[in-house]
């Protein structure tokens, strides 16, 4: 499309436009410029504020907190998978209670702040007697966030195919179950690869606000490093000048490429597809 | 294509990262007071949890690791240090444990009853205020310190001198904690000057940024962060409540808790409580006041 | 439902913060993200490019992250001193515009190509093409997407009560040291927010209405 919205430019357009690209780049420039020589300034880029991530321990701590990020991450997709497809088949049944229980479920899911259910697990569920570790309360709530919002993009997709296709099935003397399993669920499943994936992205970024609730994760890890000012005796101390801003910019960028692994993942699938003409992209968006 | 290039990348980052790794030798910043060697043939009668204990042949302690002088960890070690933590040895020591049979759990405030409810610590010792509210979850030994409300601020500040020169000033602290409760409900300050973090070392790094004016907790505490600082930030006003600090133990187990309190009692008398205490809080200068131990 | 009516003020300001802070940064979002909508499209490859790299980068960044930012090391930019209020609405208008651009962007995509031709065909210019003719055709199938980006936002306001902003996630410490059984607190909260996300439905059904028939 955004070709079309322009015309080719001839010799003056592209004069200016090379004008709006040297502006546009100088910006930006002078913005990070500013933001690194005011940070730098304040000492934040001094080597005795990053001297916490030369020792070894650290490193392997900060490979453990990855890993306990990851550890979310894998077991609420799973759950959130399995619970988007138990719920998306639950609001295309062709039976009304279990529509209506599934929509509820689901709708209210959808409309309680992440933070707010991890909450409800971490701090409410034990005064009601039931034993709910850091881990577990962020993966039940990622599962549930998630997971409703995925029973969406599912049931969104299997509306989204063409009528032909189940009625061609049924046709064919298929089962409800055949139907839905056979010929419905993998086309969806196509289509909706791309917004799938970028659903994922957005978990495994909310498994950021296990910090909140004191999972330790990536993020708490930084926290805690960050929080840290010296220890030690007084004759052999050791200083970290609680490096709250390094720590950041480490944590930041080691998400950025987590996410950016799976988006890469999600470019891929979305262009092996757009190979295959028969099948239209659903337009879908993740939902933060 | 990309994507293997970026994932050889990242490894080998990460290669090179773990490559020139500084090592720390386990002994240089740990402990500070060595702990009377473990104590043989101790019998508890009638502790479900020393019967544990026994059993697993090692004490789970609950601790946290993010107060300096209290309970805190070392990075580079891994090891634990503070007057909480030599309290916690001293314990498990009398009662047959040595140094290397202790286990460290850390667990935060919001999640101390929990823990112990739930068995996941023997016992638990970290700025662990007696209050009634808890002892209807849990029971506590000691308290073996008393410490009080107090105000961090900056050295060459002299215009908050107690808690009824807050006025106007930004005052910042654990979010829901009680001492942030307790500047709320006395109308120490405006409610919009009350500012509320995760962790007391943010506040702290707000206060040297001058955003806010005074942090406020027990005194203990911000006696830590003074000790770390010392020209930079200072302890001020006259403590402005009571918080003594228990030994958090499962609410059923009086065998134990008086088992602990003996123990207590005992560290009280034979001035190892004082050396403990010179050793980690007392390094900021202010002397000590011993607590008498409230048993029940 | 005493939890509810013993700390109604409590409850209310706390909300009446979250609505604040929603909608502060839901029109500041909307606008910043067309802006950037408009980059991504625009004939100078730098600027889409540069449009690119921000949604890029900002959707690939935990929001707590972005949370950490602006409260920890803005301060030390030395720009102008902000309240936590305000930074939690910066943190959030720049988060949630990189979604709004896409969603703008996906909304141009299903304008007919048609309409841009017949445009340019008039000698309209690329600022007139898209802002006369592309977007306004482009609101109408955004409108559903939109909402859900804002519900979004809405609910990751919640995320500032981690960051001294006094709103409705921030009431459950608050009278958990109380004593208030914070299941009950919690469970308020939530129908606080159900409530707003239903408001919310209602106004984006609304709008669908209206623009259907005006189709």
């Amino acid at each position: 499309m955004s070709n079309v919205l322009f015309d080719i430019p001839g010799p003056r357009a592209r004069v200016r436009h090379r004008l709006y690209a040297v502006l546009g780049v100088a910006a930006v420039a002078a913005f990070v410029g500013f933001i690194v020589w005011r940070l730098a300034e304040s000492g934040e880029f001094a080597a005795r504020k990053w001297e916490w991530i030369q020792y070894k321990q650290v490193q392997e701590d900060l490979a453990a907190a990855v890993g306990n990020t990851l550890r979310a991450f894998a077991l609420g997709a799973v759950l959130a998978l399995a619970f988007g497809a138990v719920f998306a088949a639950g609001r295309l049944s062709d039976h009304k209670p279990v529509r209506v229980v599934a929509g509820f479920v689901v709708e209210l899911f959808r409309a309680i702040p992440l933070l707010i259910l991890m909450f409800m697990f971490y701090y409410g569920l034990p005064t009601l007697g039931v034993r709910m570790s850091p881990y577990m309360a962020v993966v039940l709530g990622l599962t549930l966030y998630n997971g409703s919002v995925l029973a969406e993009v599912f049931r969104a997709g299997i509306q989204a195919l063409p009528k032909g296709q189940s009625e061609a099935a049924y046709a064919l003397g298929m089962r409800k179950t055949q139907v839905m399993v056979l010929i419905l669920l993998p086309q969806a499943l196509r289509t909706m690869l791309p917004t799938i994936i970028s659903q994922l992205v957005v978990l495994l970024k909310d498994t950021a606000l296990g910090f909140l609730i004191t999972y330790e994760e990536l993020l708490n890890y930084a926290r805690y490093i960050g929080s840290i000012y010296a220890f030690g005796d007084l004759d052999s101390q050791i200083f970290f000048y609680r490096p709250i801003i390094p720590t950041t910019i480490v944590v930041g960028a080691i998400y950025i490429t987590l996410c950016l692994l799976l988006t890469l993942l999600a470019n891929r699938l979305q262009k092996r597809q757009r190979r295959n003409r028969k099948i239209q992209a659903a337009p879908a968006e993740a939902v933060v | 294509m990309r994507v293997r290039s970026l994932v050889v990348g990242l490894l080998a980052t990460g290669l090179a990262l773990t490559a020139c790794g500084k090592e720390v030798t386990p002994s240089s910043g740990g402990q500070t007071t060595t702990p009377p060697p473990a104590a043989t043939g101790v019998t508890v009668d009638g502790s479900p949890t020393f019967d544990r204990m026994k059993q697993a042949g090692k004490i789970t302690i609950g601790v946290k690791e993010d107060q300096p002088g209290l309970g805190s960890r070392n990075p580079t070690t891994k090891e634990f240090s503070g007057f909480d933590i030599e309290i916690a040895r001293l314990v498990a020591a009398k009662l047959g444990f040595d140094k290397d049979k202790i286990e460290y759990k850390v667990v935060q405030s919001a999640g101390r009853e929990a823990a112990i409810v739930n068995g996941d610590v023997d016992i638990y010792v970290g700025t662990y205020t007696i209050n009634d509210k808890r002892k209807q979850q849990i029971s506590f030994a000691g308290p073996y310190f008393v410490a009080g409300q107090a105000l961090l601020v900056r050295k060459d500040d002299s215009s908050i001198t107690g808690k009824e020169t807050l006025k106007g000033k930004k005052v910042c602290s654990v979010t829901g904690s009680t001492p942030i409760q307790r500047v709320r409900d006395q109308q120490l300050t405006e409610p919009a000057n009350i500012i509320e973090f995760q962790g007391y070392s943010q506040c702290v790094d707000k206060l040297l940024t001058k955003e806010v004016d005074a942090v406020t907790t027990d005194d203990a505490i911000l006696k830590g962060f003074a000790a770390q600082n010392p020209e930079d930030l200072k302890v001020v006003g006259e403590p402005f409540s009571k918080e003594p600090y228990g030994i958090g133990l499962a609410k059923d187990d009086k065998a134990l808790r008086d088992k602990v309190n003996d123990i207590l009692q005992g560290a009280l008398d034979d001035g190892t409580w004082q050396k403990i205490y010179d050793s980690t809080l007392g390094k900021s200068g202010s002397p000590a006041t011993k607590p008498t131990l409230e048993r029940y | 439902m005493g939890a509810l009516l013993d700390n109604l003020p409590l409850f209310l300001s706390g909300f009446r913060t979250t609505v604040w802070l929603f909608l502060v940064s839901a029109a500041a979002s909307l606008v910043f993200g067309t802006i950037l909508a408009m980059l991504r499209v625009s004939p100078v490859p730098i600027l889409r490019g540069i449009g690119t790299l921000y949604v890029t980068v900002v959707r690939n960044t935990p929001l707590t992250l972005v949370f950490l930012f602006f409260i920890f090391a803005y301060p030390l930019l030395k720009i102008v001193d902000l309240s936590y209020a305000v930074r939690a609405m910066v943190a959030l208008s720049v988060y949630t515009s990189a979604f709004v651009c896409e969603v703008v962007r996906s909304g141009i995509n299903t304008v007919p190509v048609g309409q841009a031709e017949a445009a340019r065909a008039l000698g309209l210019n690329f600022g007139q093409t898209l802002g006369s003719v592309i977007l306004p055709q482009a609101m109408r199938a955004v409108a559903p997407p939109m909402m859900s980006t804002l519900i979004a936002l809405l609910k990751n306001t919640t995320i500032a009560a981690g960051f001294s902003v006094a709103e409705a996630g921030a009431i459950r410490a608050v009278l958990a040291d109380k004593g208030y059984p914070q299941m009950v607190t919690l469970a308020w909260v939530a129908v606080g927010f159900i409530l707003l996300v239903m408001v919310l439905t209602l106004v984006q059904r609304t709008f669908e209405k209206r623009w259907s028939r005006a189709r």
